[in-house]
């Protein structure tokens, strides 16, 4: 049972560091602000949201689990608001081609 | 071990590369976010050397307000950057500036390395005395028991450093409503988080101050907290700044100062010596001084951000 936790905590976070890097080279390579938007949505949603889930086996007490689930959906809410305004800031300071 | 090491490794090349970033920055706006990124990671040093209300605070402060301070300086000088690159300060100048900081760097590292091994601490003397006050988190008791003066003080600091910016209104607006009129779009994102967060929020920051008598947290950050609630609303156009002539705005900048002078003043009679607690009620006392505090910064910080008064009152 507990090798099987392991095994889980190995794989979530590993794919959640995947997310995040992935997330970190579209960042860098994509060639404008809403595809970049993109990339980075992807890094904290899914990166983070594995990351999460991998180490909740690991928490002493439910208390903490609800802490880390309400940290992950915080992060969640203030990703999608930002990104929302920064496209819309990019949206109408660019004339429609 | 070794992992721990390479993790704080990386964690001071961070600190210092981005601290290096936004010195050498060409623009203000990068160096801006340089800097607010600099205070995150400053956080997560804090964290790493177990300092965890120095973390939040940092976090709160260095990595939150102080960065939207500097954004919104950095949007007002954005007319004049242009001209401010324009004339670019001689070598002699330069070298002079260098030699400065570098001799302030040097000084600092002297001093610190001179220090004896151990550093010298009062520590112990904490951990022994900490039952007296009746808190079980040793910051907060520093901070509000032994050396209460010193935290009386800061807070008289952060409404003398509203006072400069209030002064710098002009005439026609004084006693005005600070900052823009945020317009409210219904529909927008912005007002949806500001009808979202702010419950969430306070109880967010109610809870970082509850549990500041025991564990990390405090009056400070949650402070930080609450006047960021505030501002989100101010910012999605929910609510106006108010006028800074208002009686209840001036009354509540200094509600904790006030009460921090009052219980310190009371001191005097019951316990025998200024800013001292009468034995069983340091708690309770201390938390009184907190709440109050609390409120006192979060209205504090929040027209720091907003900035001198800026619009006259019906506006």
């Amino acid at each position: 049972m507990n090798l099987l936790l392991d095994l889980w905590t190995v794989a979530a976070v590993v794919a959640g560091v995947f997310f995040f890097l992935a997330g970190t080279v579209g960042l860098l390579r994509f060639p404008d602000t809403l595809t970049r938007l993109h990339a980075l949505t992807k890094a904290d949603n899914l990166g983070l949201g594995l990351v999460v889930l991998g180490l909740l086996p690991r928490v002493g007490s439910l208390l903490d689990a609800l802490k880390l689930l309400c940290v992950w959906l915080l992060v969640l809410l203030a990703g999608a608001c930002a990104s929302q305004l920064i496209a819309r800031h990019v949206k109408r300071s660019q004339p429609p081609t | 071990m070794t992992m721990a090491m390479l993790l704080d490794g990386c964690l001071v090349l961070l600190i210092l590369g981005i601290a290096a970033w936004t010195v050498l920055a060409r623009n203000t706006f990068p160096a801006v976010a340089g800097y607010a990124v600099y205070g995150l990671l400053l956080a997560l040093a804090w964290v790493r050397l177990a300092a965890i209300d120095a973390a939040l605070t940092e976090a709160a402060i260095g990595g939150g307000l102080t960065g939207v301070l500097l954004i919104r300086a950095t949007v007002r000088l954005r007319s004049t950057e242009a001209r401010a690159h324009a004339e670019r300060p001689g070598p002699l100048f330069r070298i002079f500036a260098a030699l400065l900081a570098a001799a302030c760097a040097g000084l600092l590292a002297v001093v610190f390395l001179g220090l004896p091994d151990p550093a010298p601490t009062l520590a112990p003397m904490v951990a022994e005395n900490l039952s007296v006050t009746g808190l079980g988190n040793a910051v907060t008791a520093v901070l509000l028991a032994f050396r209460a003066i010193d935290t009386l003080l800061e807070a008289v600091v952060l409404v003398f450093a509203l006072i400069a910016v209030w002064s710098l209104a002009p005439n026609r607006h004084w006693g005005g409503r600070p900052g823009p009129r945020y317009t409210l779009d219904p529909d927008a994102m912005l007002a949806y988080l500001g009808r979202l967060l702010p419950p969430l929020g306070i109880i967010v920051a109610i809870y970082v101050f509850w549990v500041g008598a025991d564990l990390p947290g405090g009056k400070f950050q949650a402070g930080t907290l609450l006047s960021a609630m505030w501002l989100l609303t101010i910012i999605a156009g929910l609510q106006d700044s108010p006028p800074v002539s208002r009686r209840w705005v001036r009354g509540l900048l200094v509600l904790g100062t006030v009460v921090f002078l009052a219980i310190g003043f009371a001191g005097w009679p019951l316990a025998g010596f200024f800013l001292a607690y009468p034995e069983d009620y340091a708690k309770p006392l201390i938390l009184l001084i907190e709440a109050a505090s609390m409120i006192s910064i979060a209205v504090t910080l929040g027209l720091l951000v907003l900035g001198p008064p800026a619009r006259s009152n019906d506006s």
